[in-house]
């Protein structure tokens, strides 16, 4: 059932004989794509140099157990944000139940908080002297650790807990894009052949849904071995870890980036399996009959149920720590200007806005190029500008240094060389150089959900644009453009409160004197002083909620047929 | 709709102008650093500390010599950038908080020389370069933390004690990845040589009370609630502790504990130190010599005793009342080179004893 639905028809007009046109989409795509590459491959050039005999250090002592806590990691949150991401979406697109409307947005709000401030809140709450254990003290009168047990906060599990609250949003916001989308006439095939809502879901919807959420679990894994500030709080010791280790304490930037190379290697490897298991099913809608899609109304039990599962997410992943915020806000000693903290503020949001729009058009572009079918070429060096997502912020803030510097520094030379002047470095420690970091880094939320997107557009369309004498520009501007509205703002609207929420690149990309939000916070925070930038951690937080709050109103609208005046279905 | 009407507009009309138009105001439209040079000139820094904690001497020097000083500050990678900018890189001059980041910038020949006879008046040789390439600006002591109910005075006075069988289960402990961990180690190195130094680890190890993790705060509040009876932590986060007004609850924890300066009776405490130097790059070179010996007078000593609770290098100056009440100490004389230079080794031995995996955790 499945296949005979889903699989399209026709391939892709494939530009045999390339006109000069696409012959420019062809070269454009791949020099963007290797602009946002060249981090990543100057990391795969510092691991040529030797070093020091690490591997076999390492080999003998902690990779075993580094990679043995990542795996563990990664398929903790990756069931994690795919039960949660992919049941709520499901819930909230298909069922009907109280409170359903304000639980399609509320979902997403989990996105703001960054990793390392709910990890640091809950072991505020959860460790032993915290107000859950105190209070569990008080009515059962323990009075040592000895006494009871408790889950340890500082754990993999709690690691794995705190990711998944976080990350989820990332599933949930494709499934339920990719919800929406299906049509009804398959729904109602799966319903005509007798299978009940369940069965449509798990046969139907589910596979329907799979580029999308395969794309949603990858980013959320992506940022799993990415981050360092929750692991390192908790003690768990990953990949990412060591590659901290080894280049902070064993001084050795080489062994560092061998690490993170064979952590892509990896990366690389499980898209390529995922994509190899897909094969050549495709999954295009092929009919335009979208009407209202058909949801089941649930009564007593279901509904209270289908309540608490999608509450559990937005109470633990965002009015716990929101609300822990308040609390240390009302207390913090009030020591920064108002004048300060709004410049900090405006920085946090001309950066992440010049960086959600430019990743956006870029993820874009790079994907329309693909499509264009421009080969085995295009489509690697577009895999390797987006992988930047999984590598440590740090080292791939290096990763950007080496590569602006030395065109700085190449510059400088030839200028010098030739006209007697100095234009020392032009484009290192700007804000450009911090805008491409981001970009480098965030270019697979943007590309990934445009290219989830474009994908699901049948190539019957572009080939009826073609033949109607549209060039690919005027086809991606009259055809492709407004069928994928909701996953380009989708796409502008993650990049944008990951940035805000961005850390590692800033610090070490950014100019003299410059500070964003999320540095601030750090400063206090680093020194486990939280309480003391409380009131900017939380205004991190609000300035995800509006972003997050239209994300939710571009997902509903992005249902094809939405803009006929119907209304919408959530 | 309407929403996404303005998002369209830009994108819809022509993507690839509008996307340049927007690059090239990045490039073009933004400048790098917004800061206009004072008439004195100005001094850049990039920075291992948290700005928070040094602005106040910043400010100060600004305000004595006109001198402009521009920060950016970051937790790593400084060396990287500055290795890449290469002649060209705007920076003059480096703060870290650990000799093992002044100890890779040596290596990696980013740092220039400097004679100034203020600078070897005001800080003693053991706390600065040979040859002028960083200088120490303050001390702090790795120290324990003992339970005062728990613990007898005397019972426990060296890191060596931290392995006696006798305190199984007892001793709690950050990461021993952390720098303060790993030079600490590469102390004990330099002092017993490797084997007997794994011996020791291993011996701590056995002791953990419970899986080394949290800061050094978070050791004392594992005192305070009986988790553990020593911890190793630094000095300047007791007086941290003791002074907390938006947190009082962790005046609770320090009053649990008691110092202990380690090794008195023998090769002394350890320590570290913040330090400063100006990089081979140095445009503002003067000034950046200026601002290292303004650090290192009087005036910035005391003010780094008074609101950080270190140890000023500067013979003579005022230890801040609280941190004078825990009374002197003899610290370790070993050259600090010498315990950088053992830190890759240390922290191996760390993943060769398994040391962050003991104390009963995964």
């Amino acid at each position: 059932m499945r296949p005979a639905l889903a699989r399209a028809t026709s391939a892709l007009p494939k530009a045999s004989r390339a006109g000069l046109a696409i012959d420019a989409w062809g070269i454009g795509t791949l020099a963007v794509a290797g602009l946002m590459a060249a981090p990543v491959l100057a990391v795969f050039t510092l691991a040529i140099a030797p070093s020091d005999d690490i591997w076999g250090h390492l080999a003998r002592t902690v990779l075993p157990h580094y990679t043995r806590t990542t795996l563990a990691l990664m398929l903790g949150v990756g069931v994690g944000v795919f039960a949660v991401g992919t049941g709520t979406a499901w819930l909230v697109t298909m069922c009907r139940f109280p409170g359903r409307a304000v639980f399609a947005w509320a979902l997403l709000l989990p996105l703001a908080v960054p990793a390392y401030i709910i990890a640091y809140v809950y072991t505020d709450i959860l460790e032993y002297a915290g107000p859950v254990q105190g209070a569990l003290r008080g009515l059962f009168g323990w009075s040592s650790p000895k006494d009871y047990w408790f889950p340890e906060i500082r754990s993999l599990t709690g690691a794995i807990a705190m990711m998944t609250l976080v990350l989820y949003p990332y599933v949930y916001a494709l499934a339920r894009a990719a919800f929406l989308e299906q049509s009804v006439c398959v729904l109602e095939v799966s319903r005509l052949l007798g299978r009940g809502p369940w069965r449509s879901f798990a046969s139907v919807a589910l596979p329907l849904a799979r580029p999308a959420i395969v794309i949603g679990v990858s980013l959320a894994l992506m940022e799993t071995l990415n981050d360092f500030g929750t692991v390192d709080y908790f003690a768990v010791y990953t990949f990412t870890a060591g590659i901290y280790d080894v280049w902070l304490n064993m001084n050795s930037t080489s062994g560092a980036a061998q690490l993170a190379t064979v952590m892509l290697v990896l990366v690389l490897a499980l898209i390529a399996a995922e994509r190899w298991a897909r094969r050549r099913l495709r999954f295009h809608h092929t009919t335009n009959r979208y009407r209202q899609l058909p949801t089941y109304r649930l009564d007593r039990v279901p509904a209270a149920l289908a309540v608490t599962a999608c509450a559990t997410p937005i109470v633990l992943g965002f009015v716990v720590p929101s609300a822990v915020l308040i609390d240390y806000s009302i207390g913090a000693s009030a020591n920064t200007p108002v004048a300060d903290f709004t410049v900090y503020a405006l920085n946090s949001l001309t950066l992440s806005s010049m960086a959600a729009l430019l990743a956006t058009g870029i993820g874009l572009f790079m994907a329309y190029g693909v499509r264009l079918g421009r080969g085995r070429a295009v489509r690697a060096a577009t895999r390797l500008a987006s992988v930047g997502y999984a590598v440590p912020g740090a080292v791939l803030a290096i990763g950007v240094v080496i590569p602006l510097a030395r065109l700085d520094n190449a510059v400088d030379a030839f200028m010098g060389d030739v006209f007697g002047v100095s234009t020392g470095l032009l484009l290192s420690g700007t804000l450009a150089a911090v805008t491409y970091g981001y970009l480098v880094r965030f270019l697979a939320l943007s590309f990934g959900t445009v290219d989830a997107s474009l994908a699901k557009v049948t190539p019957s369309m572009d080939g009826a644009a073609r033949t109607l004498g549209s060039a690919p520009l005027g086809a991606l501007r009259r055809v492709h453009l407004p069928l994928m509205r909701g996953s380009i703002l989708a796409a502008a609207i993650l990049v944008f409160v990951d940035s805000m929420k961005e850390l590692p690149m800033t610090l070490i990309l950014r100019p003299f004197n410059f500070e964003t939000l999320a540095t601030y916070v750090y400063q206090f925070a680093s020194r486990e002083l939280l309480e003391q930038c409380a009131p900017a951690a939380l205004a991190i937080v609000a300035a995800g909620v509006l972003p997050v709050i239209l994300l939710s109103m571009a997902i509903t609208r992005s249902r094809p047929g939405q803009w006929e005046g119907r209304r919408a279905p959530a | 709709m309407n929403t996404l009407r303005p998002l369209m507009k830009v994108l819809a009309p022509n993507p690839r102008t509008a996307f340049g138009a927007v690059l090239l105001a990045t490039v073009l439209g933004v400048p790098g650093s917004p800061v206009p040079a004072s008439a004195q000139g100005e001094v850049n820094l990039y920075s291992y500390r948290q700005p928070f904690l040094i602005q106040p001497l910043l400010d100060a020097f600004t305000a004595k010599t006109g001198i402009a000083v521009n920060v950016v500050f970051a937790p790593k990678g400084v060396l990287e950038r500055l290795k890449a900018e290469g002649a060209n890189s705007p920076a003059d001059a480096v703060l870290t908080v650990d000799i093992g980041r002044l100890h890779d910038m040596v290596e990696a020949g980013v740092l220039r020389p400097v004679e100034s006879p203020t600078l070897r008046m005001n800080i003693p040789a053991q706390y600065r370069h040979p040859e002028g390439l960083w200088f120490g600006l303050t001390t702090r002591a790795r120290v324990f933390y003992v339970s005062k109910d728990r613990v007898a005075p005397g019972t426990i006075s060296s890191y060596e004690d931290l392995a006696r069988p006798d305190l199984k289960g007892r001793v709690c402990i950050r990461s021993g990845k952390h720098d303060y961990n790993v030079s600490l180690i590469a102390s004990v190195i330099a002092d017993r040589g490797l084997d007997e130094a794994r011996a020791w680890l291993t011996g701590v190890r056995a002791n953990l009370a419970r899986k080394p993790q949290g800061n050094d705060r978070a050791q004392a509040k594992a005192i305070y609630e009986s988790l553990c009876d020593v911890a190793v932590a630094n000095t300047y986060y007791m007086a941290a502790m003791v002074t907390n007004e938006s947190e009082p609850e962790q005046k609770k924890w320090a009053a649990a504990t008691r110092i202990v300066f380690p090794n008195s009776d023998g090769r002394g405490t350890h320590v570290n130190v913040s330090g400063a130097a100006v990089t081979k790059s140095a445009k503002n070179v003067d000034n950046a010599v200026r601002l290292i010996e303004f650090l290192s007078e009087d005036f910035a000593q005391e003010l780094y005793a008074e609101t950080n609770y270190e140890y000023p290098v500067k013979v003579g100056v005022a230890l801040h009342p609280l941190v004078e009440s825990w009374g002197t100490f003899k610290a370790d004389s070993v050259n600090l080179t010498e315990v950088a230079k053992r830190r890759a080794a240390a922290s191996r031995l760390v993943d060769v004893v398994g040391f962050d995996f003991g104390g009963g955790g995964s």
